[in-house]
């Protein structure tokens, strides 16, 4: 094919990419040096060091933090023994996996503050064993909660194709030399699933740092996060400058910290499995 | 070989993997630092036996042991015998180093005698120098070495080698076939050794075990499975041989082809039908009125060291490997002399193998490591 030919065929790609993703980073990068007028400034950054922002960062990224490790915990064990069931099975699991994947994320959030509600299942529930009713609303614990379930399957899948690919004679070689079953995961498995893992790991992060319908349903208001931040900037306050500002502090966490994740995996995926 | 200890004994071991049988109650002594081979096309349960010995699969029945100890059930990490895999499985994610070491740290044994007993092993396999590469960066005759370093460093009783040689090409694996050879002799330890390769087998055992279909058909040293194989299959599976029916008339007497000749063989019953195995080097090609039998020769293949000559007996096409010169359409005689006669019983394998009507396929089939049963 002619490299004409090639140009050709990217053209719409190109367009596309330009319009949707350039153009509006670049727009996000002008309203975040410039005021209300026009003019450049760094008042919009400025403003971000203030001790309210600074505490919202904190939580945003103490919250996916939060999320992202239970999320490992419960994926890792999980992936391992799903990868060691018969393929019907798996398949099977799998599809249950990606399931809620497949509901729109604003319904789950809802159902979750149905279920979580003063009068819904659970407090009813608490509520006739005697317990009585517990506020759970508007607690770190609905959010993390939230985040965990609506960012879980992004943690499982690429642990569990990890493990899928793992190939068994490195197990029963292990086994062979001696290695304990501990030792076969401390030594093996671990080491040659890390790559799904640090793919999971950014998978669940970064939606999780961004989120604000989670802790605005979930939160009930109580808890403000960056996504919080950003989208009351732009539809109560019209404050796009300071909103263009927070969400330009946010891709770099972001970029940084999946920076990090991918130098980690770096030097851990010798090879591969 | 009574006098020599059993390091391990299989006994009556049956395996079924989906109600189908993989293994057919195996029995099989081992003695210590014997070169023992599981001889046998794909999926005769060659593998299967080995991963019973490793301890990766537990027989349905029958008893495995060990220095005379039952060890059906004591998982691959406890047991004094180590594995070489057929694609090596070296961990990726280790330098040459590392994976050598592996068995050692596992076992906690101090850094130091690591570090010894590490460059020891890279001496014997011929790799000093190699420590820090990484294990994509190395050939694949380097990769089986690292393979043998990492299991032997572990001092095993039993080294378990499944088809070692089998990615390496030709020269290669000659190579590797002598050197395995001196290991086993430098470590003083039992080899058993898995291939599909007969010559392999012949050259390197001190004891062929051949298998088909889950059962063992015939336990020998390289020359009893070559010079008296039990059954047609056996006959035809270790190098090239003729396999005819026969009548055994008495003791030392049988007729082919209408013909009664001299043979060794005795102890069957008058006028038995049976297999009659004549290697190709055994048969010289005389003037037709010399000859015992007489044929039409229809191939002629120069090969070197000698001819292989295909001659028509009544349909029947024999084999012949000699350094005389035929031609084509000649009419010749075949002698046979009565030491070069092997006589078998019947089996279920009779009359499958030892034609040379389809002479080309064959050699493809053996060279073939799928060669199964694909007889026309």
């Amino acid at each position: 094919m002619s490299s004409f030919k090639q140009k050709l065929l990217n053209a719409p790609y190109a367009f596309w990419s330009f319009v949707f993703v350039a153009i509006p980073l670049l727009m996000v990068v002008y309203y975040t040096f410039t005021d209300k007028g026009g003019a450049f400034t760094f008042e919009n950054l400025k403003i971000l060091l203030d001790k309210k922002y600074i505490s919202v960062f904190a939580y945003s990224i103490w919250y996916a933090f939060l999320a992202t490790v239970i999320c490992l915990v419960i994926a890792y064990p999980l992936s391992y023994i799903i990868s060691k069931m018969k393929s019907v099975f798996q398949d099977t699991l799998m599809v249950l996996i990606m399931l809620p994947m497949w509901i729109n994320l604003l319904i789950v959030t809802f159902s979750w503050k149905e279920i979580l509600s003063n009068n819904g299942i659970i407090n009813s529930l608490f509520e006739a064993i005697g317990i009585g009713k517990v506020e759970m609303l508007g607690t770190s614990f609905a959010v993390v909660l939230g985040m965990v379930y609506c960012f879980l399957p992004f943690m499982i899948l690429p642990i569990l194709s990890s493990m899928q690919k793992l190939d068994k004679s490195l197990i029963e070689a292990s086994e062979d030399l001696g290695a304990t079953k501990i030792n076969v995961i401390k030594r093996v498995i671990v080491p040659l699933t890390l790559p799904g893992v640090i793919s999971g790991i950014t998978m669940v992060f970064v939606p999780s740092i961004s989120t604000f319908y989670i802790s605005q349903k979930l939160g009930n208001g109580m808890i403000i996060l960056i996504g919080d931040l950003i989208e009351r900037q732009f539809s109560v306050s019209a404050n796009y400058n300071v909103g263009a500002a927070i969400s330009l502090v946010m891709m770099i966490l972001i970029l940084i910290s999946v920076a990090v994740m991918n130098r980690f995996a770096d030097d851990n995926d010798k090879g591969g499995a | 070989m009574s006098n020599k200890k059993n390091i391990l004994e299989l006994k009556n071991i049956t395996v079924s993997f989906d109600g189908e049988k993989i293994l057919d109650d195996i029995s099989l002594s081992i003695s210590d630092k014997e070169f023992v081979t599981l001889l046998g096309p794909s999926g005769c349960g060659k593998t299967t036996t080995l991963r019973i010995i490793a301890g990766f699969l537990e027989p349905d029945s029958g008893d495995v042991f060990f220095d005379g100890e039952i060890i059906n059930s004591l998982p691959a990490n406890k047991r004094n015998v180590n594995t070489i895999f057929q694609r090596y499985a070296l961990f990726p994610h280790l330098n040459v180093y590392e994976n050598i070491a592996f068995g050692l740290k596992v076992k906690k044994v101090p850094k130091e005698e690591i570090k010894q007993r590490v460059k020891e092993m890279l001496k014997l396999v011929n790799l000093e120098g190699f420590e820090k590469r990484s294990i994509s960066k190395l050939s694949g005759g380097q990769q089986q070495r690292v393979a043998i370093a990492r299991a032997v460093i572990n001092k095993p009783k039993i080294l378990l080698l499944d088809e070692p040689l089998a990615a390496l090409d030709l020269k290669l694996r000659k190579d590797m076939q002598t050197e395995l050879k001196n290991i086993q002799r430098t470590l003083g330890i039992t080899f058993i050794f898995v291939t599909h390769d007969q010559e392999e087998a012949l050259s390197m055992s001190d004891k062929v075990v051949v298998m088909n279909e889950g059962k063992i058909q015939h336990i020998g040293t390289p020359q009893d499975i070559y010079n008296e194989p039990v059954n047609a299959f056996v006959a035809d599976f270790i190098g090239e041989s003729n396999i005819i029916d026969g009548v055994m008339l008495d003791d030392f007497k049988v007729k082919i082809e209408g013909v009664t000749l001299q043979c060794l063989d005795k102890g069957f019953k008058p006028n038995e039908a049976v297999d009659v195995v004549i290697r190709p080097e055994d048969v010289d090609i005389v003037h037709r009125e010399k000859g015992l039998i007489t044929g039409v020769v229809t191939s002629v293949t120069f090969l070197g060291v000698h001819y292989e000559i295909i001659v028509d007996v009544n349909g029947f096409k024999w084999m012949i490997q000699t350094t005389d010169e035929s031609k084509v359409g000649d009419k010749v005689g075949l002698l046979i002399e009565p030491d070069a006669i092997h006589i078998m019983k019947k089996s279920k394998y009779s009359g499958l193998y030892g034609d040379y009507s389809s002479f080309s396929d064959e050699i493809d089939e053996i060279s073939n490591p799928d060669f199964g049963f694909k007889e026309d």
